[in-house]
């Protein structure tokens, strides 16, 4: 365990947070830009997981382990939304033929 | 006093089940039942009443001194707590009765007359649809009644007053089909929730000073007050009495009321109800003793009013109306005697009155029973032969009413005319006047209905109308009795009686020990003997003008002037619509233009036309483009992000 943190640490803080905010940027690219739903929740789970490496890297240098308590968390609930967010694309699929976001402006008012 | 206990509580507890079963039950109960049990109800509560007054220390106390003790035994008041009820702060209202003299006389008329009219009514009602219906009212409405004369506090009576009020209402609109019915019913309601708000207000000031509305409590502070504070109280409370027992200036709701059933307006509208006034005051004498006031607001009130409404008693044709006015009229008297501080007395004829007035409604709704609905008595005629029992019990009720020697209402009406000629004489002529007035238009009542011969369309008298049931006639026989003999419980010395029933209540109401009667034997005789001889002398004038009549009344349009005044009610009726109804239209109709037209409707309208429009705007951000909400979202955080930031 000591090694593996160790070894994060051989790395400079300021490079995860670089690398976190270039992968967050390219998920919520991907979250507004893109049509298809799933590139949208693949998209959704970089964002987090850009978060979660960032969180990592802090707990590392700090030597405080919540931080990496608080990953597990979050893992948890993006498995749990995908979930359902799998589930609502089935759904999707079987009833307009299209995983195509756009086509969910029929459930408007 | 366990059983004492549990005896009180039963008393009102067997209407109260009575009028919830037959109300749940009201739809599976066939033919007579809900009457039988309804009835049952009553006269259960009667047993308990008659078991609880055997049992009454100051009964035996009476019995045991030969009726002679100046000061009956002690501890003839019971307070039965079954619960504490409202209990804050400084204010303790226990749910609690008074046994004493005088809730006991009043539980005994209630449940006694109660009974018979129960039993009356199987026979009057059992043709009626809704007859479940009207069971579950009366004994809602006896059970209002025990509550109004047994509590032990103000607040008891209280609920008991609202309650009879209500019971009141619903059964003068019983049949709600007829719309000038709901009018008299609705009538009724408003002029009694008139005198309610004097009640209230009484009682609120009444805590204000005292701090307790425990009967015992305020009567033992009541010397502690000051005159004007006691006489602000008892006018308060009068104002009250004036609205249940129809007193001027509210009493015109009372004649009305007869639209209701007439079993009902035997019992509510003569026999217990409109005496809730005179209770209270009785009830109270303790503060009103201190008003002198007070005492002479009651006094003319009471003498106005019995004299106003006698005299529209005789241009009356309608049998129940005739009634009616004389049941305000002679509730008149007993104010009469009240503010006369005669309390007694009042007590006395409450009692006699409710006897011989149950009898003549009863008598009166056989009559119409018979004749299959018509009340005019110009249209009836020779039921003499027809309906014997009844023909014979009313003669008695009208005796008794007109205070013939020996007959019931004889004592009570003297005893209150002997306490105005106390008093003063000129008072003693009114109230004369206002007897002779009763005994004229009863006789006519009596002459006009059962002698002379049928005047009604057709000659339905031989073949069609017939006497009532047993069911019917036995209240009336029983009555009869009371109406007869009823004079007795309080038999006056003049005639070797010891007027048992006022030391009886001497216990109970403080204002009958301060009663002084100081007229000489030969003066009494004398009063007497005067009155006896014009009451007479009114019969036989009765008899001339009506004894033998064979044609009809003219209608009131076509009498003189001044009669033609007085039958239509001395246009009092007339007189409130202009005073009160025309100017309270006159304001909802303005209210109605302006309040609600221009000021209330564009409001409304408006706020209701902002949030559509404001719904419309909004509207076009729920696009269904899953984008721009996305693209919104982080937008939104942006905008938050970098709020947070800055704002440091």
């Amino acid at each position: 365990m000591n090694d593996v943190i160790t070894a994060i640490r051989t790395v400079p803080l300021e490079h995860y947070v670089v690398l976190s905010f270039i992968l967050f940027s390219i998920g919520m690219a991907g979250v507004l830009f893109r049509r298809n739903t799933i590139i949208i929740l693949m998209c959704l789970e970089l964002m987090f997981n850009s978060v979660n490496l960032l969180l990592t890297a802090f707990s590392a240098h700090h030597s405080d382990p919540s931080g990496q308590v608080f990953v597990f968390f979050i893992m948890l609930v993006a498995a749990a939304e995908v979930t359902v967010g799998l589930a609502i694309l089935v759904m999707m699929k079987r009833n307009v033929d299209s995983v195509d976001i756009n086509q969910l402006n029929r459930l408007k008012w | 006093m366990v059983k004492t206990d549990l005896l009180t509580a039963l008393v009102p507890a067997f209407p109260l089940f009575g009028a919830v079963v037959t109300a749940i039950l009201r739809r599976k109960l066939k033919g007579n039942s809900a009457g039988m049990l309804a009835t049952l109800m009553i006269v259960l509560s009667f047993v308990c009443s008659a078991v609880l007054f055997a049992g009454h220390e100051v009964v035996n106390a009476l019995h045991s001194a030969g009726m002679h003790q100046e000061h009956p035994a002690e501890g003839a008041t019971h307070i039965v707590k079954l619960f504490d009820w409202i209990n804050i702060g400084g204010m303790e209202v226990p749910f609690a009765f008074q046994i004493d003299a005088l809730s006991l006389t009043m539980m005994l008329i209630v449940t006694g007359i109660g009974s018979l009219i129960h039993l009356y009514s199987i026979g009057y009602m059992h043709d009626d649809p809704r007859v479940a219906t009207f069971f579950s009212q009366l004994n809602l409405f006896t059970f209002a009644m025990l509550l109004l004369v047994m509590g032990a506090n103000f607040v008891m009576t209280f609920i008991g007053w609202e309650g009879v009020g209500l019971c009141s209402y619903l059964l003068i609109g019983f049949w709600y089909k007829t719309p000038a019915y709901n009018y008299a019913a609705r009538k009724a309601f408003v002029m009694n929730r008139i005198g309610d708000v004097g009640f209230v207000l009484g009682l609120a000031w009444l805590f204000s000073v005292l701090g307790t509305l425990n009967y015992t409590e305020v009567m033992a502070k009541a010397g502690t007050l000051s005159t004007e504070t006691i006489t602000g109280i008892t006018l308060l409370l009068f104002v009250g009495a004036i609205g249940k027992s129809a007193q001027l200036p509210l009493f015109t709701w009372l004649p009305d009321a007869m639209a209701g059933p007439t079993p009902v307006s035997a019992l509510i509208h003569a026999a217990t109800m409109v005496t809730a006034g005179i209770f209270l005051i009785v009830r109270s004498s303790a503060l009103f003793a201190l008003a002198p006031f007070t005492q002479d607001v009651i006094l003319y009130t009471g003498l106005i009013t019995s004299l106003l409404t006698a005299s529209i008693g005789v241009f009356q044709n309608d049998i129940k109306k005739v009634l009616a006015y004389s049941t305000v009229s002679q509730l008149g008297l007993m104010f009469v005697a009240l503010g006369l501080g005669a309390y007694s007395a009042a007590m006395f004829h409450v009692t006699t009155h409710a006897f011989f007035k149950a009898l003549l409604f009863l008598g009166a709704g056989s009559v119409i029973h018979a004749l299959g609905g018509e009340q005019d008595i110009r249209k009836m005629g020779g039921l003499k032969g027809v309906t014997k029992i009844t023909y014979v019990t009313f003669l008695i009720g009208t005796l008794a009413i007109a205070g013939i020697p020996g007959f019931s209402g004889f004592f009570s009406k003297d005893a209150i005319l002997m306490a105005a000629y106390q008093e003063h004489p000129m008072l003693y002529v009114a109230t004369m006047a206002v007897s002779l007035l009763t005994c004229f238009y009863m006789f006519r009542l009596l002459f006009l209905t059962f002698f002379g011969t049928y005047r009604g369309p057709g000659s339905e008298t031989g073949t069609h109308a017939h006497e009532s049931p047993l069911v019917m006639t036995v209240p009336l026989m029983v009555l009869a009795v009371l109406s007869l003999f009823g004079g007795f419980l309080n038999l006056p010395h003049l005639f070797g009686g010891h007027e048992p029933m006022k030391h009886y209540l001497e216990t109970a109401a403080d204002g009958i020990s301060g009663e002084h009667m100081f007229l000489s034997e030969t003066t009494e005789w004398t009063v007497m003997a005067i009155t006896v001889g014009l009451i007479l002398a009114t019969i036989a004038l009765a008899w001339n003008r009506f004894g033998k009549k064979t044609t009809l009344d003219p209608e009131p349009e076509n009498l003189p002037a001044f009669q033609r005044l007085i039958a239509r009610k001395w246009k009092i009726d007339e007189l409130y619509a202009s005073l009160f109804e025309k100017p309270y239209q006159w304001f909802s109709e303005h209210f109605f233009s302006i309040g609600e037209r221009m000021i209330m409707t564009p409001l409304m309208i408006g706020s209701g036309h902002t949030t559509e429009r404001l719904g419309k705007l909004m509207r076009r951000f729920q696009s269904g483009n899953m984008s721009f909400y996305l693209f919104g979202m982080v937008m939104g955080m942006i905008v938050l992000l970098v709020w947070t930031l800055y704002s440091v």
